[in-house]
């Protein structure tokens, strides 16, 4: 899992480098430098270039990509792979990502750090194969079947999607769980410029281990330490509800209540380290409208907010980089002198429910199917609507 | 005298004995196999992970069988197993699970680990139903019986795994049942120390959810009865397929030297790590 000489050396060919590339090629490159040690993956449009990249320069580093019959081999492969004390990741698109979802409950009862990226596509179904959407926002937060929490983040440029990876892989790690990078296709299939960073710029978190006599799955922390396979400690990992030693007790009550709520609280009382987001607030602070959207709908939705404050309209922009666990704090804190909020998203107005949840004015989505993303002028328009 | 312990005690997680199979199970004779033969292989059990999926055989090694333990979603044992043997070669990974498991929902991951030619050993415990669900039909059921998802009979042909596996590719592939206890522990040996994936499906016995359904009370009954319906494969070449109905063909169905998939990985990674050495000097 550390960066080593093999991965140094193949970092330090790229540092500093500037390169015009996809957004899926620019998370493959971001999964390197995160120490990225193994990815499994099965085809898929939007999202098949974070694997042709992953496929065609992570080995050179010394990591291990393979391409597995399904997308629930691949998640399993991955799971599989983390317990060596591996970094592993897999890549894929809404039908793939709705086919991940058992294991990806698999990941969250076994405390299995991994990342996912999902490109998103317009569906549900096949539906528009190579077009995008923001159709897997809910998806992602509640896919799985049980009481679960998970981590979600959401690019909006190209660079950003390397800078993601990075904590992706840190934050599964610190807190043991899968982690999803909610990607679009317009985000993905963008090319922009990207500059490759310095190694000794990032900082990699490792792995907390479990020290003599601590238990692998609860104990006194929220996170307890892991032991991975091979050390001769009989690690014994099951879906099935557990006790803190790894073993099976399906029939008391308070062992599931005690494990679920572990795993849950985990993230929920850590939110406000979790959670990242982007403002953009007018000058004197008397905006009566504001604008919140994230991935790529995030960049006409701040485009429509600079355009309406030239014609003298008052209105703030926040962006929600960390889509889940929900900024509650940080959407609360941007509605207090609202009227109304819009919400663009590339559909029918997934996370405008949540919006709606933690602020007290008017929350209207600005939905956008079909694979087109929202113009500014759409966008531009609804904020006249309603100024 | 100090108190009686059995020799194999030491391979298996004591604490949580006596174990939960019902009366008759084939798992507790499959648990026995296999202890006999990591015994006999001299194997540290902490450089084994075992690994197995959701169904009654998917607890002999889960959690019975006393090392690292992976215990999947169902059908997927062999995808996990996958990610555990690729990033630690050097682990020995051994899959025990079920028919259903293995070759229903999981059949596809069966098929494209024995194309791979991986170096996991996958043991298919065959009781011919899904007994921990109460009796429903499985892929390896035979035509005509009963079950409870099947209460007319069953119309479908059952798999042959064994033939399917070989098919697929696989570097050793046999198939024994509870009877053939001794020729199972030798044929689990050899499954482990060959480089490739090596396959054998065990025809085993569940008196509970199958054998009341075909009127096979007891462990007794279905043993006979395997002893019986069992012909060496070496036997069969020139028999037709009508000879060798309601026939469980034992032995082993292919041995072979194959490139395996994992070292094959490493050596083309290892390649490219060096080309990125050389392109820098």
């Amino acid at each position: 899992m550390a960066i080593d000489e093999n991965r140094k050396q193949y970092l330090n060919r790229l540092e500093g480098k500037n390169y015009f590339i996809l957004g899926d090629e620019a998370c493959a490159y971001g999964a390197i430098y995160a120490g990225c040690d193994f990815f499994a993956g099965y085809p898929i449009t939007p999202a098949s270039e974070v694997a042709e990249l992953i496929a065609e320069e992570l080995p050179k580093a010394g990591g291990i990509c393979i391409q597995m019959e399904d997308e629930l081999a691949s998640m399993s492969a991955i799971i599989g792979a983390s317990w060596t004390n591996a970094r592993t990741m897999t890549a894929t698109s809404g039908p793939g990502f709705s086919l991940m979802q058992e294991n990806i409950g698999y990941a969250i009862m076994t405390e299995t750090p991994c990342v996912i990226v999902d490109v998103q596509r317009s569906g549900p179904s096949t539906g528009q194969a190579t077009k995008p959407a923001q159709g897997d926002v809910l998806q992602a937060r509640w896919g799985t079947h049980g009481d679960h929490n998970i981590i979600a983040l959401a690019p909006n440029s190209v660079q950003e999607c390397l800078d993601l990876m990075l904590d992706c892989f840190d934050l599964a790690d610190i807190y043991r769980t899968p982690v999803i990078l909610l990607m679009d296709g317009e985000i993905g299939h963008i090319r922009e410029s990207v500059t490759m960073p310095k190694l000794s710029t990032i900082k990699h978190v490792s792995r907390k281990l479990a020290g003599p006599g601590e238990e692998v799955f609860g104990g006194s922390e929220l996170v307890p330490g892991m032991i991975h396979y091979g050390k001769g400690h009989n690690v014994h990992v099951t879906g099935s509800t557990h006790l803190s030693s790894g073993m099976r007790d399906v029939s008391t009550q308070k062992v599931h209540d005690v494990l679920i709520n572990r795993i849950y609280k985990k993230i929920d009382t850590n939110r406000e380290k979790i959670v990242r987001v982007e403002k953009d607030i007018s000058k004197n602070k008397n905006a009566r409208v504001g604008v919140i959207s994230y991935g790529a709908t995030a960049r006409p939705a701040h485009g429509a907010v600079k355009r309406a404050r030239l014609d003298g309209i008052k209105v703030d922009f926040l962006r929600l980089i960390t889509i889940w666990p929900f900024a509650r704090k940080q959407v609360a804190e941007f509605s207090k002198n609202l009227d109304v909020i819009l919400a663009p998203e590339m559909n029918l107005g997934q996370l405008s429910r949540e919006i709606e949840r933690f602020v007290n004015c008017d929350v209207v989505s600005v939905p956008k199917i079909g694979g087109v993303p929202h113009t500014v002028d759409e966008i531009y328009n609804a904020i006249q609507e309603v100024s | 005298m100090g108190e009686y312990r059995h020799r194999l005690m030491d391979y298996v997680r004591e604490e949580i004995m006596p174990h939960r199979f019902c009366v008759g199970c084939g798992c507790g004779t499959v648990l026995n196999a296999f202890t006999n033969a990591i015994d006999g292989l001299d194997l540290d059990p902490a450089k084994m992970v075992c690994v197995s999926g959701i169904g009654c055989s998917s607890w002999i090694p889960s959690p019975y069988f006393k090392s690292d333990t992976l215990h999947t979603t169902h059908g997927r044992p062999i995808a996990f197993a996958t990610g555990v043997k690729i990033m630690r070669p050097d682990l020995t990974v051994v899959v025990i699970a079920g028919d259903g498991d293995v070759a229903g929902i999981g059949g596809n991951h069966l098929i494209h680990a024995a194309r791979r030619n991986i170096d996991l050993s996958v043991f298919m415990v065959n009781n011919m139903i899904y007994g921990m669900t109460g009796g429903q039909v499985a892929p390896t059921t035979p035509v005509g019986v009963k079950t409870s998802t099947t209460p007319h009979r069953n119309v479908e042909p059952a798999f042959k795994a064994a033939d399917l596996v070989t098919a697929a590719g696989a570097s050793y592939v046999a198939r024994w049942t509870t009877y053939h206890v001794f020729p199972l522990m030798e044929s689990m040996q050899n499954a482990i120390k060959k480089k490739g994936f090596s396959f054998i499906e065990i025809v085993s016995q569940c008196p509970e959810n199958y054998g009341r359904r075909i009127g096979l009370r007891t462990a007794n009954d279905f043993l006979k009865r395997f002893k019986e319906q069992s012909i060496r494969i070496e036997k069969t070449k020139n028999m037709s397929e009508e000879e060798l109905e309601n026939k469980i063909v034992i032995g082993k169905f292919c041995d072979m030297d194959r490139p395996e998939y994992v070292s094959e990985l490493h050596k083309l990674t290892n390649e490219l790590v060096e080309g990125v050495k050389k392109e820098k000097s």
